[in-house]
């Protein structure tokens, strides 16, 4: 039960949500775009957020789609994650929208919702992480278009009043040789301990990590180690690990020491999988 | 011939209303005109309140209430009174209530409690009961010595400890000389939750002549009204309690809490109607927890595997408060050496005050953790004298002839047999097949095995009534106080009254709630006695009203009673079966042809108690806990990845002495439902405290349970050894299927590793721990 | 677009199979608002944070845990709950197979599986692991709940004429 009241809007396109949200910015509203809203929910009824007024964005069509338009593949940011599994334009990142809640919870948690959340993992973002997706990012100042790298660092990097419109990836990059482990305290649902989505592009070994420290990432220094024909596998993980971006995460659902002993597992598996493909 | 109800895998009473969402439950009533009460909870575990601040939480519109501890300063509990339902002066769990604030709309009653300030103190934390234990360590309650309380529970003033329950049975020194070896093993299992689906939730109503209505989702509704009588100080006539389908409680709605909540809020707001609802977060760290427990035992058995001696510490982490965890650690005591002959036994079971949530019965009450610790040791000894471990435990077998350790003589009716379920256990499971074996690579199968035994240790004048309505088309209504949690007593009770009436089971009716009002009572809906209580008192109704319905027919018919049988729906001549009457004649009195009738309606009254119990002796432990013991033998194989030590359960195994199986299909799901509660709370389940005793997974996110697929392959049997005292033989059998399962699972790990595993939750983390410290 | 600068607000749904038009406080979950104010009680509070699945409804045929949507959002849907499903297969399995103890969790379970026979009604162990996985049920070891789903599903899959022959 969410104990406060806020107000709810719902408009029907860019421009109406982004000038919602400068309006009601600026009545001290403190609005917050709305997607699938799980998120939002969850930490509204905890009191931990008080947005003012949510914006809704899913009557906007361009937020809606799942395509290709000439070489890439858009995915608007409000398809929620089911969808992107049923499609399956791009495995890998079925895949991993597939590895996020449940089978429920993923018809309502959207694919923009999943990288925009407060909760550590943002699991979806890992494959375009790797296939150097681009945003479509609006604002009060208009629509721009940027590497992801730009504006997911740790975390999404919004101005206030942008929203992620959608997401574009090359269309060479849906079919590469890929690989997805995720790793769980136990069960099949729950948060990991460790994501690892990998791609190989011109044989070139490219990975993505949620859960192993308190952001998602993708190292280029991993990278480099991992691709490293002069190291033997085991040498590779252990050189990996080394350049984390940040401490191992210790939370209720591992400590640290044994996320580690997880992810070097998970590296061996993954390196071997992606090996001579 | 009608009258074979009792054998018969018939459907649940409310299976339609089940199915299609018209079951209703507590909270499922309509909420016009309701005030709703929210709680404020305690950020600290253990901490002086120096002051609460409730001007911003008035503020909000519609706050009709806002009531703290000091607006009602009385101390519940059983067999204990040390909870105050609201804090006074201290806290000593997170999660304790401070505070409960009563608006006119749910949201703002949340946002209200959320508004409370309160100042505190915070007073060092005892984390563990181990730590509790320590001479040196705070003291939790100052007061003990001043808590009312009854026999049952043997506090010590100036400790930690809520009560100790102590075995002493024949002669240590003498068992340690004939012991050639000896181990020891230090078990470890946190408090947990029942995670019921159904939230614990209640509604008070004062009405105006002082009458007080109770809604709740208990497991107790009489045991709510003897204690809001008392608590309130009005007649116990004056307590309604309506109790409708419970979903679900494991043993955590056995405890009185939410309803003093609920009354306290209808009495500041003048008696108005106040519906309570637990978040799902209150329910698991506010509301009354899953025991844990910290045992140390140190077994000894000759060259040839006898077992001679026992020497046992139990120390049960009862929480903040007692509440049952001082119950269940003497009855951890009173079956705590498993069901093996030990003819020398030292046992000291306490029940230790922490500052975590406070505990209350749980499903197996205080076995299953007793269990892990008894049968872990059991492999361990085994292994020592290089036995099997199955043959180690047929070996030691408890049998009739021998003495429980309260010194109970044993035999066939109150013990069962435990050797033909491990025999049968043995067939079952392959056991002559290897107990290990690789599949490929890193996987590794491995099966484990336990016992188990569990008496109920009821209160000795525990008892029950009963009512048996003919109706005027022959059907029956059945009218008792067993509350229908899922179990499926009630839809059982009327297999029973239909087998002993001789008539279609359809044709026995009886309601899904139970109303203190109208209904017989009955203790509680506890210990997998109420087929037992209530049974026993439904066959005497309906006997009752068998001799009622054969006096009217021995008048009409012109036969002695003693001369007439009932069956097929008539009351007939035992020598000439085409003599008699059909009952729906006689039900509601016989009329003669010109009118004149005689008779009435043909209600039978039966009630039952429990015999021949008896207290235990407080420097001995001597005495008489329960009438019967279940008994039983489990197994689990387990496909473990060695290098991650994630693993599988493949298959679960039961056989379990269940004297009489009234309803199969009922009873395999008991033993199955019991089994993966088992499962899952020895495979994930546990409370996170961080060093300050807050809990750090108070969510079904973080805090894990069996999924659909999760499940292994259920192998389940039975033995049929009837207890005499009992209908129809039957034994207890809703807990059983969950005792031995963390034992069984933590046997199967530690067969597959070759790592002592004594530590709950199994995780694999778990496991990988404790194979990283042992090299 | 309609401007709604207020915390309540009026919206029209269809709930099984009727227009309702109900006033709402946007900060309410469609669980709350089907219970408290449609007095369609089978939807159940298990955890109000998504993660048990007992208020489980269908929004436009889709299974959707009702305690993470606002009823805002459901504005112009269809909504399906229990009540509304009167001859389901799977009702009749769960009865067939007594697939629950105390029933808290069943109608969520029914419901998803309703879901999932209309959207995959040939759907495989996996994929109805994948789904079911979303509920949890604290009674049952699942046992019951798979032979009742199963049935179901592999009666569906023997009627449907295979590629393979036989």
């Amino acid at each position: 039960m969410i104990p406060f009241n806020f107000e709810y809007y719902k408009p029907s396109s860019i421009p109406e949500a982004v000038e919602l949200f400068r309006q009601l910015y600026a009545q001290g509203k403190n609005p917050m775009y709305y997607s699938g809203g799980t998120e939002i929910i969850t930490w509204a009824r905890m009191n931990a957020i008080r947005p003012g007024a949510v914006i809704d964005l899913k009557s906007i069509s361009e937020c809606n789609i799942i395509q290709y338009q000439y070489n890439h593949l858009v995915i608007g940011s409000c398809v929620p994650l089911s969808m992107l599994t049923a499609v399956n334009l791009f495995p890998l990142l079925s895949e991993t929208a597939q590895g996020v809640a449940d089978q429920t919870a993923r018809n309502k948690i959207t694919f923009g919702g999943n990288i925009c959340g407060r909760i550590y993992y943002r699991e979806a973002v890992l494959p375009l992480l790797l296939s150097n997706s681009r945003m479509l990012i609006a604002g009060l100042k208009g629509m721009r278009e940027v590497s992801i790298h730009h504006v997911f660092v740790q975390q999404m990097r919004l101005e206030s009043g942008e929203f992620i419109v959608q997401m574009i990836t090359d269309r060479e990059y849906l079919a590469l040789p890929y690989v997805h482990v995720k790793k769980r305290q136990i069960g099949n649902v729950g948060y990991p301990l460790v994501t690892l989505a990998a791609l190989k592009k011109d044989h070139q070994i490219r990975t993505a990590y949620s859960g192993v420290c308190a952001f998602p990432f993708r190292s280029i220094e991993m990278e480099q180690v991992l691709n490293d024909p002069m190291l033997s596998i085991e040498a590779k993980v252990d050189q990996a690990i080394d350049k984390l971006p940040a401490p191992v995460l210790t939370n209720t659902e591992a400590s640290a020491a044994y996320r580690k002993f997880v992810l070097k597992h998970t590296l061996i598996e993954t390196l071997s999988l992606l090996e001579g493909k | 011939m009608n009258g074979q109800a009792v054998g018969k895998s018939v459907p649940r009473k409310e299976t339609w209303e089940k199915v299609t969402g018209r079951a209703k439950y507590v909270d499922d009533a309509s909420n016009l005109g309701l005030l709703h009460a929210k709680i404020a909870i305690s950020p600290h575990a253990h901490a002086i309140i120096k002051s609460i601040d409730l001007s911003e939480a008035w503020k909000l519109p519609g706050v009709r209430a806002i009531i703290t501890g000091q607006y009602y300063p009385v101390l519940t509990g059983s067999p204990l009174e040390d909870r105050p339902p609201i804090a006074i002066d201290k806290v000593r769990y997170y999660g304790e209530p401070i505070a409960l604030v009563v608006a006119e709309q749910e949201h703002i009653a949340e946002m209200a409690a959320l508004s409370i300030k309160v100042e505190y103190d915070p007073l060092p934390v005892v984390n563990s009961p181990t730590e509790a234990y320590q001479k040196n360590a705070p003291i939790i309650h100052e007061h003990l010595a001043m808590y009312k309380r009854t026999e049952e529970a043997i506090p010590e003033a100036g400790t930690n400890v809520a009560n100790r329950t102590k075995i002493r049975k024949g002669n240590m020194e003498e068992g340690w000389k004939r012991s050639d070896h000896t181990i020891e093993v230090h078990v470890t299992i946190p408090q947990s939750d029942h995670a019921a689906m159904e939230l614990r939730s209640s509604r008070a109503e004062i009405v105006p002549d002082g009458k007080v209505i109770i809604h709740s989702t208990s497991q107790s509704p009489y045991v709510i009204r003897r204690a809001i009588s008392s608590f309130l100080h009005i007649p116990l006539h004056q307590v309604i309690v309506h109790t409708p389908l419970v979903g679900g409680s494991f043993g955590g709605k056995s405890a009185i809490q939410m309803e003093f909540l609920a009354v306290l809020a209808s009495r500041a707001v003048g008696g108005r109607a106040v519906n309570i609802v637990n978040s799902r977060e209150l329910d698991m760290i506010s509301s009354p927890v899953h025991i844990g427990l910290d045992a140390r035992v140190k077994l000894g058995c000759t060259q040839e595997g006898k077992i001679e001696a026992a020497d046992i510490l139990f120390l049960y982490d009862g929480g903040a408060y007692s509440d049952r965890g001082a119950i269940m650690s003497r009855a951890g005591a009173t079956d705590c050496t498993g069901p093996y002959r030990i003819d020398n036994v030292h046992c000291d079971s306490l029940c230790m005050y922490t500052n975590h949530p406070y505990s209350t019965s749980f499903r197996g009450f205080g076995h299953p953790e007793m269990t892990l610790a008894i049968e872990r040791a059991m492999d361990i000894l085994a292994k020592k004298v290089q036995m099997d471990p199955l043959a180690f435990r047929i070996l030691n077998a408890i049998q009739p002839g021998d003495t429980s350790p309260t010194q109970t003589q044993l035999n066939r009716s109150n013990l069962g047999d435990l050797s033909m379920c491990i025999t049968k256990l043995k067939t079952l499971i392959r056991w002559d097949e290897p107990s290990k074996a690789e599949i490929h690579g890193y996987l590794i199968r491995a099966k484990g095995v336990c016992c188990f035994w569990k008496n109920s240790n009821t209160p000795t004048n525990a008892g029950a009534g009963a009512i048996v309505m003919y109706n005027a088309d022959g059907s029956v209504t059945l009218l008792c106080g067993a509350v229908e949690i899922g179990q499926g007593t009630r839809t059982a009770l009327t297999q029973m009254l239909a087998e002993r009436l001789r008539m279609d089971e359809q044709m026995v009716q009886i309601s899904t709630d139970v109303n203190t009002e109208s209904d017989p009572q009955h203790w509680k809906t506890v210990a997998s006695r109420s087929t037992f209580l209530v049974g026993n008192a439904v066959l005497r109704a309906a006997d009752d009203a068998i001799k009622q319905l054969k006096e009217i027919a021995s008048i009409v018919l012109g036969y002695p009673p003693t001369e007439l049988d009932v069956g097929g729906g008539r009351i007939y001549f035992i020598h000439r079966p085409d003599i008699g009457i059909e009952i729906i004649k006689i039900a509601n009195g016989y009329m003669y042809p010109n009118g004149n009738t005689i008779g009435g309606q043909v209600i039978g009254r039966g009630n039952y108690s429990m015999q021949h119990l008896t207290q235990l002796d407080p420097e001995t432990g001597k005495g008489t806990p329960g009438p019967d013991w279940t008994v039983g033998a489990q197994a689990v194989e387990v496909e473990i990845n060695t290098r991650e030590y994630t693993y599988r359960i493949v298959k679960a195994a039961s056989v379990i002495d269940a004297g009489k199986v009234i309803n199969p299909e009922f009873a395999r799901g008991q033993i199955t439902g019991a089994m993966s509660m088992g499962l899952s709370f020895a495979s994930r389940e546990a409370f996170q405290f961080d060093p300050n005793g807050k809990i750090l997974n108070p969510q079904l996110r973080t805090y894990k349970l069996i999924r659909y697929g999760g499940q292994p392959e259920y192998l389940v049997e039975f033995v049929e050894t009837p207890n005499l005292e009992a209908p129809y033989g039957l034994r207890g059998l809703g807990e059983h299927g969950l005792i031995g399962m963390p034992a069984a699972l933590a046997n199967s790990l530690t067969n597959a590793i070759g790592v002592e595993l004594n530590q709950l939750p199994l995780t694999p983390e778990m496991i990988w721990g404790m194979v990283h410290d042992s090299v | 677009m309609p401007s709604y600068n207020i915390s309540q607000y009026s919206i029209g749904l269809q709930v099984n199979g009727e227009w309702r038009t109900i006033q709402v406080r946007t900060a309410d979950t469609l669980l709350y608002v089907l219970r408290e104010s449609l007095g369609l009680t089978g939807s159940k509070n298990g955890c109000d944070n998504g993660d048990c699945g007992t208020c489980t409804i269908l929004v436009n045929g889709v299974p959707i845990k009702s305690c993470i949507m606002l009823t805002v959002e459901a504005n112009g849907q269809h909504i399906t709950t229990i009540e509304g499903l009167t001859h389901s297969p799977i009702m009749q399995a769960f009865v067939q197979q007594q697939a629950f103890q105390c029933g808290y969790c069943t109608p969520g379970f029914i419901v998803n599986c309703h879901g999932l026979l209309n959207a995959h009604p040939d759907a495989n162990e996996e994929t109805i692991g994948i789904w079911l996985e979303s509920n949890i049920c604290r009674c049952t070891s699942y046992e019951e709940i798979h032979k009742a789903v199963m049935s179901v599903f592999t009666s569906n899959n023997a009627a449907k004429p295979t590629s393979q022959g036989s």
